[in-house]
């Protein structure tokens, strides 16, 4: 019975996202609509939050603009996402990286990971 | 008084509920109804019944598990019998026949429609989550009643508690119906009816789809 409900899920599930963990550095390339021509728009910032599963998954994106944080949440498969592109791999020991809110400038850094496959 | 509307409804089970994409690209919450295989057992009229239905039959059954009177109820119809029967009144109940089959097709996307189910069994709840109570404050001096019902009624006058006022109690387990919920779209291959919004009762319970009752506009 389930079996339909996975069916659903499967044909809003996209296949062409890169995997990517809270702390990487991402590029949303986000498309955009203004009245009605469509553009495609860069989101770039730290990956904060992976959340849910699913087709229910979400992921928020926080970048610092003109000194003022700014964070948006984009549901994992949403259609609108044109690509992502993951700039950097973080090396943090969180899932969840809220503690960089209070943060500001270089304390708000997070550190690049180093041969993900040495351990 | 006669059923003068013609309402369609199907039988189908909860299989959950999930989202989907619509077209601006916006999150739509569905409940994934299964309603394949519903047929017409009965067809009821003005002159024998004194009424208009239709009775659909839905969900499998082991034919060796249906007692003689209702296996004769079913070979009438010509159908295999079924676990479920339902009757939808409706004015145009001439226009169905025995065994017709009816899937999810019936509906149209962007279709309103009642779902009718029976909701999930609380267990004995208080007043404040059966009957919405607002409780006793938390503080201020309030001690072992935060969650209490309060008076109940006077004391010498009238000397009893009124029939019928809300206590704790059972809660859930009854026939429920939420009314004017939209049809996203409709998946007749797979028998599925995906409609906007929650609907009452467990995953795996039995439904009803109706036509709705107070639809605006554009329902039909």
């Amino acid at each position: 019975m389930t079996n339909a409900l996975d069916g659903i899920a499967a044909g809003i599930v996209r296949d062409d996202i890169p995997e990517f963990r809270p702390g990487d550095t991402l590029k949303v390339y986000v498309r955009v609509v203004e009245g009605n021509r469509s553009r495609v728009q860069l989101f770039q910032g730290i990956c904060i939050r992976i959340q849910g599963s699913g087709a229910g998954r979400t992921f928020t994106v926080r970048k610092v603009s003109f000194g003022v944080g700014v964070e948006r949440t984009f549901p994992l498969h949403t259609p609108i996402i044109d690509r992502i592109e993951v700039a950097t791999r973080g090396d943090v020991r969180r899932a969840k990286l809220y503690y960089l809110r209070n943060l500001r400038g270089k304390a708000a850094k997070i550190k690049e990971k180093r041969e993900p496959a040495a351990r | 008084m006669s059923t003068t509307r013609n309402v369609r409804g199907l039988l189908g089970k909860k299989l959950g509920m999930t989202q989907v994409w619509d077209e601006n690209n916006r999150v739509v919450p569905v409940t994934v109804i299964s309603a394949a295989s519903n047929v017409v057992t009965q067809v009821r009229s003005a002159d024998t019944d004194g009424y208009t239905a239709v009775q659909l039959g839905f969900g499998e059954v082991k034919p060796t598990q249906v007692t003689k009177p209702l296996a004769g109820h079913f070979a009438r119809a010509g159908v295999t019998p079924r676990r479920h029967l339902v009757e939808i009144r409706t004015a145009d109940a001439a226009g169905y026949s025995l065994g017709q089959e009816l899937s999810a097709d019936l509906f149209n996307a962007g279709e309103r429609v009642d779902v009718t189910g029976t909701s999930k069994g609380k267990g004995f709840a208080g007043v404040m989550k059966r009957h919405g109570f607002h409780g006793v404050s938390a503080s201020h001096g309030s001690h072992r009643n935060h969650r209490k019902p309060g008076s109940i009624g006077g004391c010498a006058t009238p000397a009893r508690v009124f029939k019928g006022l809300r206590m704790a109690g059972r809660m859930g387990v009854e026939t429920v119906t939420t009314q004017n919920l939209t049809v996203h779209a409709v998946d007749a291959d797979k028998g599925l009816l995906l409609v906007k919004g929650a609907v009452p009762g467990p995953k795996g319970t039995v439904v009803i789809v109706r036509s709705a009752a107070k639809a605006k506009g554009d329902g039909k």
